[in-house]
């Protein structure tokens, strides 16, 4: 039997809700923190079937026509056992949910850094020799690699205007119109994207570093032309994604190719320089954003236009708008973005697509708005919040940004700030001071999850659900824990392998939501069966420290169970609520910042951060994602640049000395306050 | 990464026999450059000859200085009592380079040797006259930040990338080298290294064969000793512009002035013409600028890299203006 739920309403009224004393919502350790610091959480590369053999990717060095011309003389060297050059093999990583093959070829390289062969040999390090001296020839024309010399692609604009927004730019008191720029960024997860493929017959199993595994199972299946039950696929830990394993990438379908021409495991790790080309960038843009405004800072018109890049051939655009059709009201609304293509590395989904980019520079536009009418930046925000998504009309779930701006401005001490630049110092530092709205949309997706009761009263949750380093492993525990009145000890929880139930898998902030409450339908079946043993009906059920109360019966579960193991099986599906309401999350981040008036170098003194994002299953995991995302922030702010050669596209800083991520010494204590939020 | 022996000698010796075996051999200390050199595919020695068991990690005291031996590690030489003394600005550039991991495990010796960071010269896939002599310069032309603006020719613009050996230089340190017939000798940092000038890739004086023993620090001639250093994040960079100062004043006038710099030139950068300006003078805006103005005269701009000027301009003037507070 399974639980069928769509989310036709925000409210969710039809699924049992929390006591509020259980384990969910409790700030809680990670459950794998210890194998993870320990080392005994395995990742993908440290699973080492007998017979193991090594691949190392070999790049294009150049645009056009690929020719290798050394094959032969590199297959003899000792120790190599092939040279792949295989036209299943793919250009670059996999969309995020494409759940069909990317681009796939190795006889043309469209931008420099492709993968063009896979040298495989008895160790990563004559294999990584071999690579090296393997010689790549391109030859072809110029082609754009510069956002100015692209051609946009007539298919992937986005238009939507509202009122007469030209005209009220035209007759605005008071007018910001202002461009801004910024690079391609990359994941820089700390894990290298890594692949082990072994074959049984016609079968895979491959150990892989991937988010979501449900469509990352049919992407590999269509790449080998296999049908997707031939593939399984196992990402038990993740060691960080941020959007890059979303999709397969080049290294999982090179590894299943070259064990299958072997008969041999294959293990591909992707060299940390390739982590930066083969795998999806976020897209550089350039954004005009206009706000009309009257005098005392009310809108009366938003105008944001951007221009985001992708390799041609690639469906994804770099959502840049997606917050600006609902974070502000205004009456007249102009909302444009185009894509040209470049023949750079591929554009996809980096954390946060579309608003990290988007969102900042619209608040910056923001910031020069109270500056021009002197109206206090958080206040500015306040006078122009919509009351209905603007334009449709649609009601918001939830909406609690003033909540955010206004708690947010309390804890950080806002009001003591010097509001003008240049008044306060601190020997060769100017210290100032700046906010920002943070608006993101919610999204939930298909899921599902199974749970089994044993008789030992213990409960068993398996779905192939992801735990990128986000946590899904305890708050999946707590979930099941809080619906069938265990303790999270008695839960244990299987990730991460697709012969288990399907679940969302991680990205776009989807996870917890859905797989989560894919665990808890499979957790009401159960409540369901043990309600039906005691000829009761579910709602007069109560769970609690390992007993199954109603009424003044109290008896222990697994007496009830009586040898029996109890299975449910939960799927979610996205309904009608997505339509119906406007779901978004929304936050308020502050922060002091020490500009250096010799050098110019900028640091960070302090940052708090206000969150309305939902039910917090985990106080403690939640926070992390909170802080993690203000430490994306201040890297997106102040360090992070992918540096493009002008003259060819190609990335020039692909590693982690050069692409700065923020190191410790650049994050300050990071203030993190979770406003308690739910769609009612 | 291509196969290779690797010898882990116990004297000098016969690490200097070792090299001498090969043309293609490298002494290897702490390997923090080396080795991720060799994986990229852009050295590849076939003997690695260890230099960390031929006795040259302890720092001893000369009559007045002291010699710090060839693979005593950056952190243990940043941490002594007797550097952070004397020659605090050493132990300061030191701090101020790479990460705590590294700097365990980096030796003296080896980061007077680090290679430049310029990412063409890390990239087989471009040309690069300091990778592969004749093959041209991929950074002309292309993204320039951590490169040079002092020292450089149309054949390199890479920047030597220590902090330690920018301390060193302004120390007047000298380098303890054996050669291969066992034979002592020193020379000073100033003289050490090249200019690129049209063979980038002979970047020292050393012979094939000469080992590193240690370096001499002599008594340092100034008290008031700055290091300071620009960079893109608060650790784990490389300098953009660094300065390390060696003053002393007597009665109002700078008595003695050793100033050096990093990010700047293509070798831990010192000149002698800014130290006599300062020497003799009275500290004031005017003097720095002017130092800045000598030091920067003959500054080569290339596209990307104007910012460099300006920037060293304040670095200098601030490091002067503290080290004569």
């Amino acid at each position: 039997m399974t639980i069928d739920y769509q989310i036709d309403d925000p409210e969710n009224a039809n699924l049992p809700h929390p006591n509020g004393h259980g384990p969910l919502g409790a700030d809680m350790e990670r459950r794998d923190g210890r194998d993870k610091v320990t080392g005994a959480a395995r990742y993908a590369a440290e699973h080492a079937p007998d017979g193991l053999l090594h691949g190392v990717l070999k790049r294009a060095s150049g645009m056009g026509t690929v020719c290798l011309t050394n094959v032969q003389e590199v297959e003899a060297l000792a120790g190599v056992r092939l040279v792949l050059q295989d036209e299943r093999m793919i250009r670059n990583a996999a969309q995020g949910t494409a759940g069909e093959a990317p681009v796939q070829g190795v006889d043309t390289a469209d931008y420099i850094g492709q993968p063009v062969a896979l040298v495989v040999a008895d160790s990563s390090e004559i294999a990584r020799d071999a690579a090296n001296l393997l010689k790549v020839q391109s030859v072809g024309d110029d082609l754009p690699v510069l956002p100015k010399h692209g051609e946009t692609d007539p298919d992937m604009q986005e238009n939507s205007v509202t009122g007469k927004p030209q005209d009220a730019f035209d007759k605005a008191p008071v007018l910001v119109d202002a461009t801004y720029t910024t690079p391609s960024l990359t994941s820089a997860a700390m894990e290298p994207h890594a692949a082990v493929a072994e074959w049984d017959g016609d079968r895979l199993t491959l150990y892989g570093s991937l988010q979501m595994l449900r469509y990352n199972r049919a992407e590999l299946a269509d790449c080998l032309g296999i049908e997707p039950d031939q593939v399984r696929l196992r990402a038990p830990f993740v060691g960080g994604g941020f959007g890059s394993k979303l999709g397969i990438s080049a290294d999982c379908v090179a590894a299943a190719l070259a064990a299958r021409a072997l008969g041999r495991p294959v293990r591909v790790v992707q060299h940390r320089r390739q982590v930066f080309e083969v795998n999806t960038r976020r897209s550089e843009t350039r954004q005009r954003i206009r706000l009309a405004s009257h005098s005392d800072g009310r809108l009366t018109a938003i105008g944001h236009e951007g221009r985001v890049s992708n390799l041609p051939g690639e469906e994804f655009a770099e959502p840049l708008l997606q917050a600006s059709y609902f974070n502000y009201a205004a009456p007249h609304r102009l909302l444009r973005s185009e894509m040209v293509r470049l023949n750079r590395p591929a554009a996809g989904s980096v954390r946060a697509p579309g608003a990290a980019v988007g969102v900042t520079a619209f608040e910056i536009a923001m910031d020069e708005l109270a500056q021009k009418t002197d109206v206090d930046p958080v206040e500015l925000r306040l006078r122009n919040l919509p009351d209905k998504e603007p334009g449709n009309g649609r009601p918001f779930s939830s909406h609690r940004l003033a909540d955010c701006l206004t708690e947010g401005r309390d804890r950080f001490g806002w009001s003591d700030r010097a509001a003008q630049p240049r008044q306060r110092r601190e020997g060769e530092w100017w210290i100032g001071t700046g906010m920002a709205a943070a608006v993101r949309v919610n999204l939930v997706m298909d899921a599902e999850a199974r749970v089994r009761l044993t008789p030992e009263g213990r409960a068993v949750v398996e779905t192939d659900m992801t735990d990128i380093g986000t946590g899904s492993y305890t708050i999946l525990g707590q979930i099941a824990a809080e619906a069938l009145g265990l303790t999270v000890a008695d839960v244990d929880v299987t990730l991460g392998d697709t012969d288990l139930p399907p679940g969302s898998g991680s990205g776009g902030s989807v996870g917890a939501a859905s797989t989560g409450t894919a665990v808890w339908l499979a957790c009401a079946e159960i409540r369901r069966d043990i309600a039906a043993r005691m000829g009761r009906k579910p709602e007069d059920l109560e769970l609690e420290g390992g007993d199954v109360i109603v009424g003044n019966d109290r008896r222990p579960l697994m007496d009830l169970l009586s040898g029996e193991t109890l299975s449910g099986h939960g799927k979610l599906a996205p309904g009608e609520a997505l339509e119906k309401v406007r779901q978004a999350t929304w936050g308020a981040v502050f922060a002091e910042v020490a500009v250096n008036d010799i050098t110019g170098e900028a640091r960070v003194r302090r940052m708090q951060g206000t969150f309305a994002i939902g039910r917090v299953l985990n106080q403690r995991t939640a926070r992390s994602q909170a802080q993690g995302g203000m430490v994306w922030g201040l890297g997106l702010a102040l360090t992070e640049a992918m540096v493009h050669d002008a003259r060819d596209g190609h990335v020039v800083n692909r590693d982690l000395a050069e692409y700065n991520v923020p190191v410790h010494a650049d994050v300050p204590y990071l203030d993190v306050c979770l406003l308690d939020d739910q769609d009612e | 990464m291509r196969p290779f022996d690797y010898q882990r000698p116990a004297a000098p010796e016969a690490a200097c026999q070792g090299m001498s075996a090969s043309p293609h051999a490298a002494y290897i200390g702490g390997g923090t450059n080396l080795i991720d050199l060799m994986k990229l595919g852009v050295m590849a020695p076939d003997l690695l000859v260890d230099v960390n068991r031929l006795g040259f990690d302890t720092i001893k005291d000369l009559d007045d200085g002291v010699e710090i031996g060839a693979t005593v590690r950056n952190s243990d030489l940043a941490d002594d009592p007797r550097i952070r003394v004397r020659w605090p600005v050493l132990s300061r550039a030191l701090l101020a380079g790479a990460s705590a991991q590294l700097r365990n495990k980096a030796t003296t010796a080896g980061n007077l040797l680090q290679r430049t960071r310029c990412p063409y010269f890390q990239d087989i896939d471009v040309p690069c006259n300091k990778r592969k002599p004749g093959s041209g310069c991929a950074a002309l032309g292309g993204e320039l930040r951590n490169h040079a603006i002092l020292g450089t020719s149309e054949h390199c613009v890479a920047a030597h990338p220590s902090d330690m050996a920018v301390a060193m230089q302004a120390l007047d340190a000298q380098v303890v080298i054996r050669d291969a017939d066992g034979q002592t000798r020193t020379m000073g940092l100033d003289h050490f290294y090249r200019t690129p000038g049209d063979t980038p890739h002979i970047e020292t004086r050393l012979n094939p064969a000469d080992l590193i023993t240690g370096v001499r620090l002599p008594a340092p001639l100034g008290d008031r000793q700055v290091y300071r250093k620009v960079r893109d994040r608060a650790s784990y960079a490389f300098a953009l512009v660094s300065a390390a100062a060696v003053m002393q004043l007597k009665e109002g006038r700078i008595e003695y002035a050793a100033i050096a710099f990093g990010g700047l030139g293509t070798q831990p950068w010192r000149d002698p013409k800014v130290d006599a300006l300062l020497t003799g003078a009275r500290p004031s805006e005017a003097l720095f600028e002017k130092a800045g103005d000598v030091l920067l005269r003959s500054a080569e701009l290339r596209e990307g890299l104007e910012f460099k000027k300006p920037l060293a301009h304040r670095v200098l003037k601030a490091v002067l203006t503290e080290a004569t507070q």
